[in-house]
């Protein structure tokens, strides 16, 4: 998806917000296809947003299931129970009980079937059904990373409009080298400096759990702060390119100010670029939930994924990363569809050679990110 | 902070990558054939020299190389900055707050806190290596092994590197760790297996770019076995960009590491990462406050080092 963005024609040829003068870069060909081709291109996005979510299904059986020298042991000592300790009888009853007397594929057919019918499995600790456990922990999770994904694009937004805008160099140095202070001083501490700082200093905000909306405060601040300074990177750097273009001379030539031009012109621009890494947004919103929740003591998704590697509690952990990889791969698919309604430049129904598509269209944001920023101005 | 503030503004910076503009390979590879032997190496080193002297000129790079070398020695040989034994406890001296005698105050048992994260530095830096040693040596094969033999190879390395793209990365260490259990090796190894796909990715688009430049022919058409062209002429000049992301993906590395033990997944007490000394901080953070504190200062100005010496050397080698 996101290599088309980047590296596609009309990317290196940015040209101003009107349809009139860009529609000369879509090709005919182009025009054509995004009529006819469309509802096959959506189909084939669902059908491959599908293929990587079972891959990474795959993937997490792979690592939990064939890794271990000895699962049931693993899932033994998840309850305390010694493999030693067992006669041999009873040490057959529990591989029958967990399946795991059967040949390898036939496991993972059968916990595939059940996957895909809904069942993710028995909590070995907690003697619960997996989606029980999610279905009660995920609403606090989903509140906390909503609030942090939108306080993350306000500040990212923020920081790198005045990172544009800023004339006076020791600011504009400062603003700009802020977002690398944010990825650097790991996400835990800064949690634990917040609450230091605002709970138990300032009496500001309840420093742990999870009563009422003042308690969403410090984590969603703590989960937005690594995640909004990825963005405004991308986007300083994508304004500063955009800032660079003739049309914005031209739009300061007709009288516009330089705030006008740059909030009228080059953000709407510049925006674009920085949509490929939304999924890197929820991808970090849901690590940055494991730490952030552990820290503020919250009974979220991401306390429960850290309790269940401790416990090693196999089930658990690969539901929740399972859940994980279907969040990413859900926005990554929207930003997919999205993207040639917001800019009607860009048609996914043309595969140029060089957009190596299968690839390139499940590349991850990172690596677009990378491309984003690595591209000569 | 300061270490971002010294640094020449951006603007400035680009004027500088003008000069190098003109691409790292190119040039090279026609002098070669045209001059003979001797002139591409005198033009490497030229080259070399003009990229040390660019680094030179920004004391910012200076000062985060620095600190980071300083972090680096201070893990490999604390004996040289401290005296103090990081596990001999003191009761009497516990909970202290940074002073004279213990620079960074002292634990809950009287540890010296500068002792002990000097201590977790070793921890922490093997477990760095480890995982980036892995991951260069995983993502290196599968990349070069992809973009070189290409065909269905490529697609079936590529589709599990997406995969693993398509997991996020803690979550995935989180898995790794779940299955072959706690302590430094294992952290370094989810970590590593994490940053793998980056790897993966930049060695094949470099492979890509440089299997096709008119030297790898000149070379395979002279007679070259391919073998011989990818080890002397495709993996010297695909390097920068994965070089880079090495330096880059260190400072990811040491936040993933120091994630993973303020977990509760890395070393065995009584040795501890970085993240565990957070960790374990956390429970007088009321009180003692720098218990929690002081060791995360060391590993964020660690990493923004670390990024910041990574993206100079990035802007420097465009």
């Amino acid at each position: 998806m996101t290599a088309v963005v980047v590296d596609g024609p009309a990317a290196g040829a940015v040209a101003g917000p009107a349809p009139g003068p860009t529609s000369g870069l879509v090709s005919g060909a182009a025009r054509v296809a995004r009529g006819a081709g469309l509802g096959r291109y959506v189909a084939g996005r669902v059908a491959q947003a599908l293929v990587v979510l079972w891959a990474a299904w795959t993937a997490t059986f792979a690592i939990l299931w064939l890794l271990p020298s000895d699962p049931l042991a693993l899932l033994l000592s998840a309850n305390n129970v010694e493999v030693d300790s067992l006669s041999p009888a009873e040490l057959a009853a529990a591989q029958a009980r967990y399946g795991l007397d059967q040949p390898v594929l036939v496991q993972y057919g059968r916990m595939l079937g059940d996957a895909l019918h809904g069942d993710l499995g028995v909590s070995i600790t907690k003697n619960v059904p997996v989606t029980q456990l999610l279905a009660e922990r995920l609403p606090g999770t989903l509140q906390l990373s909503g609030l942090a994904v939108l306080l993350a694009l306000a500040g990212g937004l923020t920081v790198a409009w005045l990172a544009a805008w800023v004339r006076w160099r020791p600011a504009k140095v400062l603003l700009s080298r802020l977002p690398s202070a944010g990825v650097a001083f790991p996400s835990f501490w800064v949690g634990l400096l917040l609450i230091q700082v605002f709970a138990f200093t300032l009496g500001w905000f309840p420093s742990t759990g999870d009563e009422g909306p003042a308690a969403l405060v410090l984590p969603a601040v703590t989960m937005a702060i690594p995640t909004s300074a990825v963005f405004a990177q991308v986007l300083t750097r994508s304004l500063e390119d955009t800032l660079a273009q003739p049309w914005i001379t031209t739009a300061r030539a007709t009288g516009l100010s330089r705030a006008g031009a740059q909030a009228r012109h080059a953000l709407r621009n510049a925006a674009l670029p920085t949509l490929t890494i939304l999924g890197l947004l929820v991808g970090g919103t849901v690590t940055g939930a494991i730490v952030t929740e552990t820290v503020f003591a919250r009974q979220g998704v991401g306390m429960l994924a850290q309790e269940a590697v401790l416990s090693q509690d196999v089930p658990v952990v690969q539901a929740v990363v399972v859940l994980a990889a279907a969040a990413f791969v859900l926005v990554n698919l929207l930003v997919d569809l999205l993207y040639p309604l917001l800019d009607p430049r860009i048609s996914h129904a043309v595969r140029t050679p060089a957009a190596r598509t299968p690839a390139a269209r499940t590349s991850s944001p990172r690596t677009s990110a990378a491309r984003t920023r690595r591209r000569p101005s | 902070m300061t270490l971002a503030l010294t640094r020449p503004a951006p603007a400035v910076a680009s004027g500088d990558e003008g000069l190098l503009t003109d691409g790292p390979d190119g040039p090279d590879g026609d002098e070669g054939r045209r001059r003979g032997r001797r002139r591409p190496l005198e033009g490497r080193a030229a080259r070399r020299a003009t990229t040390a002297r660019l680094l030179l000129r920004r004391p910012g790079f200076l000062v985060a190389l620095a600190f980071v070398v300083l972090v680096v020695v201070s893990a490999l040989a604390p004996g040289l900055f401290t005296s103090a034994d990081p596990y001999a406890t003191a009761p009497i001296d516990k909970l202290l707050p940074p002073g004279p005698g213990h620079p960074f105050g002292t634990d809950e048992l009287g540890r010296d806190l500068f002792s002990r994260v000097l201590h977790g530095g070793l921890l922490t830096v093997q477990a760095v290596g480890l995982a980036l040693v892995l991951a260069l040596v995983v993502g290196l094969t599968l990349g070069v092994v992809a973009g070189f033999v290409g065909g269905w190879v490529d697609a079936v390395v590529m589709r599990a590197v997406d995969v693993l793209l398509a997991i996020p990365g803690l979550l995935l260490a989180l898995a790794i760790v779940t299955a072959i259990g706690y302590g430094t090796v294992p952290v370094a190894v989810a970590v590593g297996i994490g940053i793998v796909p980056g790897f993966a990715r930049t060695t094949r688009a470099e492979v890509l770019r440089v299997r096709t430049l008119p030297y790898v022919e000149a070379a395979r058409t002279g007679g070259a076995s391919w073998g011989r062209v990818l080890l002397r002429h495709v993996l010297p000049n695909s390097w920068g960009p994965v070089a880079v992301l090495a330096v880059l993906d260190l400072g990811a590395a040491v936040i993933a590491v120091a994630a993973l033990s303020f977990l509760g997944f890395g070393a065995a007490p009584p040795a501890a990462e970085w993240g565990t000394l957070i960790s374990t901080g956390r429970s007088y953070l009321v009180t003692s406050p720098w218990l929690s504190l002081l060791p995360g200062v060391f590993v964020g100005l660690l990493v923004l080092g670390l990024n910041h010496v990574a993206r100079t050397l990035e802007e420097v080698q465009r």
